[in-house]
């Protein structure tokens, strides 16, 4: 560790902002670097003296490291209280929980927001495109910063979970186990083709100004908000949006006009407005472009068995949401299908719910059976009291 | 809490199965001989299951356990990945007997399956007095509503296990709550007799000089 990296705590857990040197570049994918490179971070829980209870929790495309604490910006609770803190799967009595803030984000790492060394200025479309590999890069130069050889699980949903599969394969070494939820091995043209909408919403604001809006002084609030709305609806299951909303009206009566006359409207311009509150526009466009690069199997020779040829050792745990359409069950079989045939141990199983690919981050019992289920036993292979 | 029994048929396969041995349980329920096997031999279990609720089951129990179909999701494992597969009174309600039966023993050196036997007098006594499908103790469910598609006697499996160039290592018969009986299942009198077959059973072609499967990764 370089003497000239410096973090900053704060009160309430650990964490802080790790501000790598620059002669420690992050190296992407694309030939491009990064430096100096900063990786916001939250951690929850105490390293044992073995350090061999450090868990990494990788954030989806809109979360970041504010995992179990208050929002700084929405002043909402953290993203998965529901499954980190006292008593429950993820218990920061046992483990020391590490959640950071993936690279082109902007919650504090280092994105397209940030201050270009070069010009400084902020980099915008200066900034380079990024994968999720990249972003796994970012994870373990933090990981190894704070002194941690080996993680006791690294978790993660949605994208976190593609973050996961990307340390399979590239760090198992450094995995004792591994949890992926309602994740995918690629994106589908279909997912593609969602994000495309998205980033052309975007693109299509007058107020983006080719990525250059923050120097104009302006926001893309309308293309974000657009982008956030057709994303959100790939979130719910057709059932869940029906039992929720159904088409009950606003008020009496239609407007026959467009106003939000229906519930599910008023909901979508919610999600959307709210969202540009807390969520850079450039951000989203170079995070969903990581997700459309995502191909593990492609980097593999097209065999996504060969992938994970090196995690014989790594403990999987591997769960779907049967309504989930965005990151199907079929999807998770196949990386099943992949990690069988590599000769890996790994668990699947398929939670029965209505709610979506949202599941992740919902009221769902069988999802905290099967994380406590499967972290108690890999814990105690860990020695981990 | 006081430890249930242990059923027959699972104090019998603990018994066959070599301790430390890597094991695959198709079929395997909600984990309990997968547990028993773990705890009891120190083997290192996996178990394949269809049904959530067996699945949850399996997880809280801490069991490495993948929910899919023993139809269809065997051709994904790597040649010879364990050293026991076991197939637990499931092959009748298989798909495809014949296929599971010969990629039980492509994935592992040795398998162990149970099969109840339509050929027990029971059985042919309720068909042929009666006329009507057989309710046994082995067979409780009616015609209609059982998951059982592809039954046979035990010189029917002896007969398979001969089609696929299978050796019969060990054999037993299993009845409700009766210590498993060492039987020779080509004996006509044990296809009148047993309730249930459970045979131990592996390749009789040298396994070093099968060429492995390349399709798998992929």
């Amino acid at each position: 560790m370089s003497e000239a990296a410096t973090a900053t705590l704060d009160e309430a857990s650990g964490g802080g902002t790790w501000r790598f040197p620059a002669d420690q570049p992050l190296r992407l994918d694309s030939g491009a670097q990064i430096a100096p490179l900063e990786v916001a971070y939250k951690t929850y829980g105490k390293l044992n003296a073995d350090k061999t209870n450090a868990v990494l929790v990788c954030h989806a495309l809109t979360g970041d490291q504010y995992l179990a604490s208050t929002h700084p910006v929405t002043g909402k609770p953290g993203w998965w209280t529901r499954v980190v803190g006292p008593g429950l799967p993820l218990d920061p009595a046992r483990y020391f929980i590490i959640c950071s803030n993936v690279v082109g984000g902007c919650m504090g790492s280092t994105g397209p927001a940030s201050i270009n060394p070069e010009t400084s200025a902020p980099y915008a479309l200066a900034f380079p495109v990024i994968t999720i590999a990249d972003m796994a890069r970012a994870q373990k130069m933090l990981v190894e910063a704070l002194g941690i050889e080996t993680l006791f699980a690294v978790v993660g949903g949605s994208m976190g979970g593609m973050q996961v599969l990307q340390w399979a394969a590239d760090y198992p070494e450094k995995l004792f186990s591994a949890i992926c939820i309602a994740a995918a091995p690629r994106h589908s043209a279909q997912n593609i083709a969602f994000h495309e909408v998205g980033r052309a919403a975007i693109m299509a604001d007058p107020d983006w100004r080719a990525g250059a809006y923050e120097l104009a002084g302006v926001r893309p609030d309308k293309g974000l908000a657009v982008a956030r709305m057709a994303a959100h609806i790939t979130y719910l299951s057709e059932s869940a949006l029906q039992r929720k909303f159904g088409r009950e009206l606003q008020r009496d009566g239609l407007s026959w006009g467009f106003d939000a006359d229906f519930q599910v409207e008023s909901y979508l311009r919610h999600q959307g407005s709210s969202f540009v509150d807390r969520f850079d526009a450039n951000s989203y466009l170079y995070i969903t472009r990581a997700l459309d690069y995502f191909d593990l199997a492609a980097e593999h020779g097209g065999v996504l068995a060969q992938a994970f040829r090196k995690a014989r050792d790594v403990r999987f745990c591997v769960l779907s949401f049967s309504s989930d359409w965005l990151y199907s069950t079929a999807e998770s079989r196949d990386i099943v299908r992949a990690l069988n045939a590599a000769g890996c141990r790994a668990s699947f199983a398929e939670i029965t719910t209505d709610k979506g690919h949202d599941a992740i981050f919902l009221d769902e019992p069988a999802l905290d059976s099967a994380l406590r289920g499967f972290l108690a036993s890999a814990a105690e292979k860990r020695g981990l009291a | 809490m006081s430890p249930a029994p242990v059923r027959e048929d699972f104090r019998e396969i603990l018994r066959l199965v070599r301790p430390g041995s890597r094991v695959l349980d198709v079929g395997c329920g909600e984990g309990e001989l997968l547990e028993l096997l773990t705890r009891e031999k120190g083997c290192d279990g996996q178990g394949l299951e269809i049904s959530t609720k067996g699945v949850s089951a399996c997880l809280a129990r801490g069991l490495a356990v993948v929910q899919g179909d023993g139809d269809r999701d065997l051709d994904h494992f790597p040649t010879q990945a364990f050293d026991y597969a076991i197939l637990s009174k499931t092959l009748q309600q298989m798909r495809e007997p014949k296929h599971v039966l010969s990629e039980l023993l492509r994935i592992a050196d040795k398998a162990v399956v149970s099969v109840p036997n339509f050929g027990q007098w029971r059985v042919r006594w309720a068909l042929l007095a009666k006329g009507r499908m057989p309710e046994t103790k082995a067979l409780p469910d009616p015609w209609y509503s059982t998951l059982n598609i592809h039954l046979c006697t035990l010189h029917d499996f002896t007969a398979l296990c001969d089609d696929l160039n299978l050796r019969i290592d060990a054999c037993a018969a299993l009845s409700n709550g009766k210590p498993a009986r060492p039987i020779d299942p080509t004996r006509a009198i044990e296809n009148w007799r047993a309730e249930t077959g459970l045979f131990l059973l592996s390749r009789k072609s040298d396994p070093t000089t099968a060429a492995p499967r390349q399709d798998l990764f992929g």
